[in-house]
């Protein structure tokens, strides 16, 4: 097994570490989507990725969000493909880039000629850029340089007292290493906020926390989206705090530092809590329309590697940065083994501890880190979703 | 560790704090098991990710799982007893009304 030291990252100018050393091909409205999909086409398993926006009406959001994404560590380079006539600041966003130092070009279809042309172009662009991105320096790397998120999606009756809490035990780990960890879904933390606010790290970050959630829980009263179930009782959950606490319990047990929006990059080290939840009335639907919206979150506040816990079974990876995933439910790891890296199930059966699986799942990113494949990467997943907010 | 040697293997602890715990298998009505070193007879079929009593719990006393109250007894539960909808019950109280909400708006 490696030794937590033996990290290397790929420097970025801003001091920065990435895992994994991508090219992103981003588009800027979906009228270039096909055109900048062509072009990764050209390069499979060479570490060029897709991500993009498909709006043509311009959002201080994801602007926000395709320049955090844009600037990640995980990110070498980066081909914006632009349609022409769509209102996203596309020479911004150039800006921002050359400014973090990367390998940066702008292809705009209606400049260029057409579909034909623009892929021409941006392969030859591709192709010498992952050229000079190879001679990227490294530089060590602490594991107090790493940023790790974590989501669930697919949840069961397992995923609360297997997969979930076993990622916090992974997260105290981190913690105590001074390692940055972020959790999120303010949404599901409804009726444990008093009990998260315990937790914070001041008094007036407590009256944050709650105040998070409070405006969550009015925003999905609104959209209709209810909450505790019968169906839950059903399963054997009895009270709404004891329901938000199996998707709290990824949080782990140390203190929590403070509160992140999508694309912000987390001060210092130690926890914070994601506010995925804009503020203001309701605007443009659910927050989060899926599991990718908010891994994509997660990662533009610099998440080098996702920790995602599943018991129904999801298949998704990500664009930029790997996804481990964690299968809370035993039968369902069985059913989908390819899919998953860590059978926190096993629990269930006798066969491990929380604390052995926490250690377990320490172990797996700390892998990942060193450039393992995920079982996601490996398959090729690399979803990616961006929306209004 | 909270998974003490001396409880089911079939029962959870999620936290050293908790007061109940949660089966990871079905556990027919009953069964002998040992829950933190003591022997109980389980009186009623227990489904997989239900809760039992890990100690004896007074009314009001608060139900620990996750090591944080996740509600309080409505009545006295025994060691061993099913924890559910019949013996105990929320104390969240949602913070959020039109006129709270004003205020909070107005206070940060």
């Amino acid at each position: 097994m490696h030794r937590d030291g033996e990290l290397r990252g790929y420097l970025r100018h801003d001091g920065r570490k990435g895992i994994r050393n991508y090219l992103a091909v981003c588009y800027l409205v979906e009228c270039a989507h096909h055109v900048a999909r062509a072009m990764v086409a050209c390069f499979p398993e060479r570490g060029v990725h897709l991500i993009g926006f498909g709006g043509c009406y311009p959002n201080a959001y994801a602007a926000r969000m395709l320049t955090s994404l844009c600037t990640h560590p995980n990110v070498g380079a980066v081909l914006l493909v632009s349609l022409g006539c769509e209102s996203f600041d596309r020479a911004n966003l150039e800006k921002a880039i050359r400014q973090s130092g990367r390998p940066v070009e702008t292809l705009v279809i209606q400049q260029v000629g057409g579909t034909r042309k623009t892929i021409e172009e941006g392969r030859a662009w591709i192709e010498s850029t992952l050229s000079a991105m190879a001679a990227a320096p490294t530089a060590a790397m602490d594991v107090n340089e790493l940023v790790i998120g974590t989501v669930c999606g697919g949840s069961d009756s397992t995923s609360g007292i297997t997969a979930n809490p076993a990622i916090g035990r992974a997260f105290d780990l981190l913690t105590a290493q001074k390692a940055t960890a972020i959790f999120e879904e303010t949404g599901e933390l409804i009726g444990c906020e008093h009990i998260m606010a315990q937790r914070a790290a001041t008094g007036a970050l407590a009256d944050e926390l709650v105040a998070v959630v409070v405006k969550a829980a009015r925003y999905y009263a609104v959209l209709e989206h209810g909450s505790f179930a019968l169906g839950n009782a059903e399963g054997g959950l009895t009270t709404q705090e004891e329901k938000s606490m199996g998707a709290y319990s990824k949080s782990g047990s140390s203190k929590i530092s403070g509160i992140l929006k999508p694309g912000d990059v987390p001060p210092t080290c130690g926890l914070y809590l994601l506010d995925i939840v804009p503020d203001g009335p309701v605007r443009f639907g659910f927050p989060n329309i899926n599991d990718n919206a908010e891994i994509a979150e997660l990662i533009a506040c610099g998440s080098h590697v996702i920790l995602f816990s599943t018991g129904r079974g999801s298949v998704v990876g990500s664009a930029i940065s790997p996804v481990i995933k964690i299968c809370a439910n035993p039968q369902t790891f069985r059913r989908m083994a390819d899919d998953m890296d860590i059978n926190a199930g096993r629990i269930l059966e006798g066969k491990g501890t929380l604390d052995e699986v926490g250690r377990e799942i320490y172990d797996s990113l700390i892998a990942t880190a060193q450039g393992k494949q995920t079982a996601s990467e490996a398959l090729g997943h690399q979803e990616f979703v961006l929306t209004y907010k | 560790m909270s998974q003490s040697p001396v409880t089911d293997g079939r029962l959870l602890f999620l936290n050293p704090k908790d007061n109940v715990c949660t089966a990871i298998a079905p556990i027919p009505a009953g069964t002998t098991l040992q829950i933190s070193g003591n022997t109980v007879v389980i009186k009623q079929n227990i489904p997989l990710g239900f809760k039992i009593a890990g100690c004896d719990l007074i009314t009001h006393e608060s139900v620990i799982k996750y090591g944080v109250s996740i509600g309080s007894a409505t009545r006295e539960i025994e060691l061993g007893e099913l924890v559910h909808l019949h013996n105990m019950k929320s104390d969240y109280l949602p913070t959020y009304t039109l006129e709270k909400e004003d205020s909070h708006a107005s206070r940060r």
